[in-house]
């Protein structure tokens, strides 16, 4: 191991016009929400032509600076530290504290941009026709404009600043989208739950931005010229070894909770499924592919505080491991008892962000970002499909039990793109799902997890199995109630219908058919949101070498020691030895000179037995669970209908997936009961026996007091100055009655005036 | 000199603010003018700790942004209330309190 020479290996970094202008990416969007709220409904499109060609205009920009950042990576020495592209605009300047914000722009914020502009495009295009007619039609597009705008501004944040505003911007929409037809009651309740559930981790945010700044504040100030704010400053301090382990841990727990909010992690993960009562296209956009990767993305972004904190790659196990393999299992045994079908895909959604953060506990950073990007695609195709098939096969509904059943005679391109995008969550060679997932399972072993390695595979098989039921109940079978034609039924049911938005002109349009294929601008989006499910996994294609490893050549930040470092950014990195990065000390020591912003990783060999191993076990879950599905709902097998309701063990486990774990009931009867009961309690013994106690002993008091007073005061003194006075009352109240005219603005017409009078006193006593 | 303009800016701000509240019926748009007033004052705080080149216009300005958030709460409350009771909020029609 030798050091190179910093000049021998150091290559200029190339950059380019998309790279150094990404901050446009989410002002466009921000003003096509704004061009929309003023004059969206004067437009011939009532609007949504804006949205559209907003997100077109940020979806080039995300390719453009993708395109620039891979040669930016080409034009790095192998093992350079690739900077991020910084730029950052003063902000707010007072008494030596300097705010800045900006973007910066590196590998994983141009992965997520094209991933989230891409479907955002798509989800806009859906929309036209899948809201086409709604009533708030114009506010739809508004809100999902802005939507994009949040979410791509939080990731080209180079602050923690703009961060929180992207996240909360996310926040914000995402309660108006869920809550999109708020008439129906539980809509409103679904959107009041998601908000708060999503504010009580945002807590976490607020408070980890909070001890990181107070934290770091002064090394980044001394060592890189930037605020406590700043991304990669606190990336750098925290890879430095300066921090209190204290301080870092409680940081990383603070901000972890809030990616547990964000993203539907155990135990506030109950707000997600709730969330499917938005519009569909709001589902595929929000609860799939962007906003629940926001808390992902929050641990992957501050990933040396996270590495630093929780001690990632240690022995044992963390935090964010143990989250992720409980959300990975409890929300894939709860999608078993779904009968709504978006609830199945939302409890799936849950459990893949559990796969996300196990990789990202582990140590499998590349992995988990992977399947962020996978992901999107795959799920994005799912959500679109199940809306396709409320939208013109089921009339409205969502209940795969009654409503649904032997669509793929009638909707073979639904079918078709379904089925593909449901291989590849399953994790089915040579489907996306199966290269991001597999890696994730297999990184967390080479690291020394077996347990949450097994924990892994077992999810797998449970996703296949309950994949594989969705699918059947939907597409096989005979078909069921709207499915078959029967449209009468589904309005007498009160619950999986979605039809809230469309009572004015859904059932007219929808009349007199049975079930038949979308529209274009339904099945044009999941024809490309298939072809990328099926294909996305070839730009990180590990069993085939390394030279199919694109995504981990443009995307994972190099481990390297970083030597001079410019007040505006990270500044020439220098190659520790000549391996490469392999031996880089960034993570497991403190780097003697120069700074880190990455720590280094390892990287699970690929072997096929490992990969066959996890094959054969998906595909044991999707026979097994054909196998029952065909018994139980075509066969009507005796032995197996009704068994919840005959084996007690079986019954109790029914009803503990059936109520949800009894999380809801826990969160809204026993925790918010026991502490608004108390206080409240607490309150009225307060306010019976001391206010009161006081009370009665002052008016005891009092009244003997006044008695004497009355008898020898009032009536011989007071009385007499009464009268007189109430008499000059009377007449001066006279005067100024009509000014008591009861009209507010009269009233607020006289305060201004009096106050002008007074200011015009003061200046004139002034001069 | 730069503060004279965040100066007359704030003004007319504010007077635009007292036009409403004055001139303005719907409960809505008056504190929807309450708000201008307020950001008026807002703006004249930093303003003036710009020239002074010290924080505590800045920290008065927060307290004022949180406090107005507390104050448009409890005023959209009365005026839901108001319009329960009612079925209008428009402020004219409201004088029980007259003398």
């Amino acid at each position: 191991m030798s050091v190179v020479a910093a000049s021998e290996v150091l290559n200029p970094l190339s950059s380019g016009w998309f790279l150094e202008n990404s901050w446009l990416i989410p002002i466009i969007p921000a003003v096509g929400f704004a061009l929309i709220i003023f004059f969206g409904k004067r437009l011939p499109m009532k609007g949504s032509e804006i949205g559209v060609i907003s997100m077109v205009a940020s979806l080039g920009m995300s390719a453009g600076s993708a395109y620039q950042w891979i040669q930016r990576v080409g034009s790095a020495a192998e093992g350079q530290f690739v900077e991020p592209v910084i730029r950052t605009w003063n902000w707010w300047q007072i008494g030596g504290v300097n705010l800045t914000i900006g973007q910066s722009i590196d590998g994983l914020a141009v992965t997520i941009l094209v991933v989230v502009a891409f479907i955002s495009t798509l989800v806009q295009l859906y929309s036209i026709e899948y809201l086409h007619g709604d009533r708030r039609y114009t506010h739809f597009f508004a809100a999902l404009t802005l939507f994009s705008a949040g979410m791509l501004a939080m990731v080209i944040a180079e602050d923690m600043i703009l961060f929180i505003l992207g996240w909360e911007i996310m926040g914000l929409c995402s309660f108006m989208l869920i809550g999109h037809w708020w008439e129906e009651g539980a809509n409103s309740r679904a959107a009041l739950k998601a908000f708060f559930t999503v504010r009580t981790g945002d807590m976490g945010l607020l408070v980890g931005v909070a001890i990181l700044y107070f934290a770091s504040n002064e090394w980044t100030t001394e060592n890189l010229g930037v605020s406590g704010f700043s991304i990669h400053g606190i990336s750098a301090w925290a890879l430095s070894g300066e921090p209190n382990s204290t301080v870092i841990l409680m940081a990383s727990i603070a901000l972890f909770i809030a990616a547990i909010g964000k993203s539907g992690q155990f135990p506030l993960h109950t707000w997600l499924p709730d969330a499917m009562a938005g519009p569909t296209p709001v589902s595929s956009l929000l609860h799939s592919s962007t906003m629940v990767v926001a808390g992902v993305f929050l641990v992957a972004r501050l990933y040396p505080v996270f590495f630093e904190g929780f001690d990632i790659l240690g022995a044992g196990g963390n935090l964010i491991m143990v989250i992720g393999a409980i959300t990975i299992v409890i929300a894939a045994a709860l999608a078993f008892v779904q009968a709504d079908i978006k609830k199945v895909l939302a409890y799936s959604t849950v459990s893949q962000l559990g796969y996300m953060m196990l990789g990202l506990g582990a140590g499998a950073w590349l992995p988990a970002v992977f399947h962020i990007f996978t992901h999107a695609f795959f799920k994005a195709c799912l959500f679109l499909g199940a809306g396709s098939i409320s939208h013109s096969a089921s009339h409205h509904s969502f209940d795969m039990r009654k409503d649904m059943g032997g669509l793929r005679k009638y909707m073979p391109i639904t079918f078709t793109t379904w089925v593909i995008s449901t291989l590849a969550l399953c994790g089915v060679f040579p489907f996306s799902g199966f290269f991001s997932k597999d890696e994730i399972i297999d990184n967390v072993g080479n690291n020394g997890y077996t347990m949450f390695m097994v924990i892994g595979l077992v999810g797998a098989f449970l996703t296949a199995a309950y994949m594989t039921r969705a699918t059947y109940l939907t597409f096989f079978g005979e078909a069921r109630g709207a499915a078959a034609g029967q449209h009468e039924t589904e309005h007498a049911s009160d619950h999986g219908h979605d039809d809230h938005g469309h009572d004015d002109h859904g059932h007219d349009a929808h009349d007199g058919h049975g079930p038949r294929e979308s529209g274009p601008l339904i099945t044009i989006p999941l024809m490309i949101l298939a072809v990328l499910a099926l294909s996305s996994g070839f730009l990180n294609a590990t069993p085939f070498g390394k030279s199919w490893e694109k995504l981990k050549d443009w995307v994972e930040p190099r481990a390297a020691v970083v030597m001079e470092v410019h007040a505006s950014g990270p500044g020439e990195s220098r190659i520790r030895a000549e391996e490469g990065h392999h031996s880089s000390p960034c993570g497991s020591e403190t780097p003697k000179e120069g700074v880190c912003f990455a720590p280094q990783l390892e990287h699970a060999k690929f072997k096929w037995s490992k990969a066959l191993l996890s094959l054969a076990i998906v595909f044991a879950g999707i026979a097994l669970s054909w196998l029952l599905s065909v018994a139980l709902y075509t066969k009507k097998n005796a032995k197996l209908v009704g068994l919840t309701s005959r084996n007690k063990v079986l019954g109790a486990g029914y009803r503990l997936l059936a109520n949800k774990y009894y999380l809801d009931a826990l969160y809204e009867q026993v925790i918010v009961r026991s502490v608004a009961g108390p206080i409240s309690r607490a309150a009225y013994w307060f306010n019976q026996n001391i206010l009161d106690g006081v009370l009665h002993g002052v008016s005891r008091t009092t009244r003997s007091v006044s008695s004497w007073t009355y008898r020898n005061i009032d009536q011989r003194v007071v009385d007499e100055a009464v009268n007189a006075s109430g008499r000059a009352t009377k007449g001066a109240g006279g005067v100024v009655q009509p000014v008591q005219s009861g009209k507010v603005s009269q009233y607020g017409a006289l305060l201004f005036a009096a106050a002008s009078v007074v200011a015009l006193v003061l200046v004139i006593v002034n001069t | 000199m730069l503060v004279n303009q965040f100066l007359i800016l704030a003004a007319i701000l504010f007077a635009i603010g007292v036009y409403g509240v004055v001139a303005r019926r719907n409960a809505v748009l008056v504190l929807m003018s309450i708000e201008l007033i307020l950001n008026a004052v807002n703006l004249n705080l930093v303003a003036f700790a710009m020239r002074n080149g010290s924080a505590d216009g800045h920290t008065f300005a927060l307290y004022v942004i949180a406090v107005a958030a507390a104050e448009v709460g409890v005023g959209l409350g009365l005026v839901l209330l108001i319009f329960r009771n009612r079925r209008t909020i428009a402020l004219d029609e409201l004088s029980e309190m007259k003398g």
